[in-house]
């Protein structure tokens, strides 16, 4: 399978038309789009509320493992992303 | 029980354009009086209080409300994702400007037809230039431009114009929506409904165009119901994720629902939000799998597709308990496929050429026998 590569250095932001928000009914974040919402899991939410387009993925990769007190996280984190850039969730800024 | 999610306000039933496959009621002259701003505001604090997060305005012609923007603004602040469904009709760059400022998300815009004469004729009224120009607004005010046709016997087969003419608008994303047969729908359906082999040429030219189009463009192609064998699992079952609140404040669990016989929907003047969606009976007489009848009530799929579609099972077989005729396992399949027959003999010029009822205020008024 082809996934889109994510580089360490891209800065990740939730895509156009979409919004990333918590909703305290469904204990979750969800991401709104056009007609359409998707609830997000613990960890894909936890991803996506760093990804405000300034920080690159390496220095999300590492508040996240800093903020769950894990280690090598960067195969999840980019795999997610991957997926995400796909689905347009996230768009990857330079 | 689940949040409604998705809330529906259908602020008026005003509307500038009269097409014929409009699923509003064909009673619509019946309803007098619209909420007020400040009621539409309290259905949207007491609706996301309760967990509503994506909401539709839509009518009728929501432009037609000049609070547009102050119920955009509230929606926005709490926290609601806000859908603006509009035929462009009053959209000027004053009113766009102010719908961005107050935090409106996106925009869904209607074409009746790839060309002029056809659009214009289908809504009774001259628009296609207007609509052509709002287009260019929404992309100026950097919204996704997402356009929805509905398609029926007379432009189905314009489908490669329309996907051309949505490609020439830049659009983001294009909705081929076949209609859906319910209220004026319902009553034209005679005159709409295409034959099969129309809706397998269209159906086949919008995958060329996908694979032209590649990731530029997302097209998504709504199969008419009366072609399938299976139901759809409409509004995911009665009173599981929607609510619909109608220009007068009755609320319903689908916007065509009101059509629904021997169920009380309550109004949001008389009740809260909360107790309509929780516990009026209204709301629940459709929750679960106790209202059905067989072949539903034995069927595995049940929990895939709850029988289907109420009001479909309600117009065609008089008892909206019933199972949707789509599903070939209806004792009443046979209207179905009766009716899709007869769209293939009327395309080809076997019987007589139905007449098209618009939707507008006197037909409305001839057609639900209200003299008013």
């Amino acid at each position: 399978m082809n996934t889109t590569p994510v580089p360490l250095t891209a800065k990740p932001a939730v895509g156009r038309g979409f919004r990333l928000q918590w909703e305290p009914a469904q204990n979750a974040h969800v991401l709104l789009y056009p007609e359409g919402m998707v609830k997000l899991n613990g960890s894909a939410g936890e991803i996506l509320k760093r990804c405000d387009g300034t920080r690159s993925v390496s220095a999300i990769v590492e508040d996240l493992e800093q903020a769950f007190d894990t280690r090598d996280l960067t195969r999840d984190v980019t795999d997610f992303m991957s997926f995400a850039v796909e689905r347009k969730w996230l768009e990857l800024r330079e | 029980m689940n949040p409604p999610l998705w809330l529906l306000l259908e602020l008026t039933y005003r509307c500038p354009l009269h097409c014929a496959f409009c699923y509003n009621p064909t009673d619509f002259a019946r309803t007098e009086q619209e909420l007020s701003t400040d009621e539409w505001i309290s259905v949207l604090r007491q609706a996301r209080k309760l967990g509503a997060v994506q909401l539709g305005l839509s009518g009728g012609e929501p432009l037609s409300r000049d609070d547009l923007e102050l119920i955009v603004g509230e929606a926005h602040s709490l926290g609601f994702y806000t859908n603006l469904v509009t035929s462009g009709v009053g959209l000027n760059e004053k009113r766009i400007g102010a719908l961005k400022q107050a935090g409106l998300d996106h925009i869904q815009l209607s074409f009746q037809d790839s060309t002029r004469e056809l659009n214009d004729f289908l809504s009774s009224t001259r628009t296609f230039d207007l609509k052509s120009k709002v287009a260019a607004l929404i992309k100026q005010h950097d919204y996704p431009m997402v356009l929805n046709v509905v398609l029926h016997r007379m432009n189905i087969d314009h489908v490669e114009q329309i996907l051309d003419m949505a490609e020439r608008l830049g659009a983001d994303y294009l909705e081929l929506a076949n209609t859906q047969y319910y209220g004026w729908a319902w009553h034209n359906r005679e005159a709409l409904l295409p034959s099969r082999e129309q809706v397998e040429r269209a159906e086949a030219a919008t995958e060329r165009f996908r694979q032209k189009m590649g990731d530029r463009m997302r097209v998504y192609f709504v199969v008419p119901d009366y072609f399938e064998s299976r139901p759809k699992p409409c509004m995911n079952g009665l009173g599981s994720v929607f609510l619909t609140i109608s220009p007068d404040g009755t609320a319903l669990p689908c916007h065509a629902a009101k059509m629904l016989p021997g169920l009380d929907f309550p109004n949001v003047k008389d009740a809260p939000v909360e107790w309509i969606w929780r516990d009026s009976p209204a709301f629940n007489h459709f929750r679960g799998y106790e209202w059905m009848k067989e072949p539903c009530r034995s069927c595995p799929e049940k929990t895939k597709d709850f029988g289907g579609c109420r009001c479909q099972a309600y117009l065609m077989t008089g008892d909206a308990a019933n199972a949707d005729p789509v599903c070939d396992l209806s004792p009443h399949h046979h209207l179905v496929t009766e009716a899709v027959a007869r769209a293939g003999r009327a395309q080809q010029g076997v019987v007589e050429k139905p007449v098209l009822i618009f939707r507008d205020a006197r037909n409305s008024r001839t057609i639900s026998g209200c003299t008013g």
